[in-house]
């Protein structure tokens, strides 16, 4: 019956106003319309959220799991990027 | 007959309608064409059924006599159940499907709306949070009526077959009984006549949407909500109640 697969969708549910809409998962559908409807269906049956987004999966690019060492190591002994590096004069208060 | 007879008789057929298909539905759990669409129809079956529930409790409530939702729902026989043909047809096949989901969503839609501002309170209270979940149901079924029937091919002949063999099903909504009559005096039914135009705007709007079309043949089916029933429900039925019959007053 399948001769062509649906297309694949990356599903996005912002769990209440005010968060951001976070990855909850994939699913096929055949376009825009039948994929909101397909991630209403499939992951908000239990309140999980007021807000859906749908991505095809093809538009989603990710960085090379190779490229791990380049991309991400170097960071590790930055400690100076963090706040609390700095010591913060006396007179600054509520920082 | 008395006012809390009427009443409860008139809750039951409510009742008995979502029961059925969605026990009809159910048989689609784990068999959907898709993934995700087993679980959207197992999700409109489990809106029916819990439609169904919250009516037979109150039913139990208004017979009394140590009633309760589950000896209503399992113990009665055939002729003792008030759904309206359609719902007891079988699934055949998704196009059957939709289709009588469709027939059924854009009626019970019109039903509820009304029911939630009539005078019996209960039952304009589950009307009302029902009707919430039949506007996703009415939503769900035209999107696929109109995807299938303007899809390919094969898809809009299957749509046409299935609208064609269940047409005949559909008056019967729109002809009160005794019951629907006298619940409508009393002032906690609708007056089902005339929901149909208002229904068959809707159903018009989507076959046409769809590009398939109304059958012309005028015959309509009539008694499942009097009682008389199609060979169907008695399979139904022996399923749905085999564990309580079976195991009278079983808990799990």
């Amino acid at each position: 019956m399948n001769q062509k697969e649906w297309p694949l969708w990356e599903v996005f549910i912002r769990a209440k106003q005010g968060l951001n809409h976070k990855h909850v998962g994939s699913l096929h559908a055949a376009d825009v319309t039948m994929a909101i409807a397909n991630a209403r269906d499939v992951y908000t049956r239990r309140l999980e959220g007021i807000s859906i987004w749908v991505v095809e999966s093809k538009h989603l690019h990710a960085s090379e799991p190779s490229d791990q060492e380049a991309l991400f190591d170097p960071a590790e002994d930055k400690i100076y990027r963090h706040p609390t590096f700095y010591n913060l004069p006396i007179e600054l208060k509520h920082m | 007959m008395q006012d809390s007879d009427i009443r409860f008789q008139y809750v039951l057929h409510l009742a008995d309608n979502s029961m059925i298909l969605g026990q009809r539905n159910a048989e689609w759990c784990s068999h959907g064409p898709v993934l995700e669409q087993d679980i959207a129809i197992t999700n409109i079956t489990l809106d029916l059924i819990g439609e169904a529930r919250s009516l037979y409790a109150y039913a139990a409530e208004l017979k009394g006599e140590n009633a309760t939702e589950d000896t209503i729902a399992f113990t009665r026989d055939v002729k003792q159940y008030k759904n309206a043909l359609l719902l007891e047809q079988p699934n055949t096949d998704w196009a059957y499907t939709v289709v009588r989901q469709f027939f059924y969503d854009a009626f019970h839609f019109q039903l509820l709306n009304v029911l939630q501002k009539r005078k019996d309170e209960r039952i304009a209270e589950i009307a009302h949070k029902s009707l919430k979940e039949v506007t996703y149901h009415l939503k769900w079924s035209s999107e696929w009526l109109i995807r299938l029937g303007d899809g390919t091919d094969i898809s809009r002949e299957k749509m046409q077959i299935a609208i064609n063999d269940l047409w005949e099903y559909t008056g019967e909504f729109f002809i009160p009984t005794e019951i629907e009559t006298k619940a409508f005096e009393l002032g906690i039914a609708a007056d089902v006549e005339k929901l149909k135009p208002l229904w068959l705007e809707k159903v018009k709007a989507i076959i046409e949407q769809a590009t398939l079309t109304i059958p012309s043949k005028n015959f309509q089916q009539n008694g499942g909500k009097n009682g008389l029933h199609s060979e169907h429900l008695g399979f139904i039925l022996a399923e749905m109640q085999f564990m309580q019959r079976a195991y009278p007053g079983v808990e799990w």
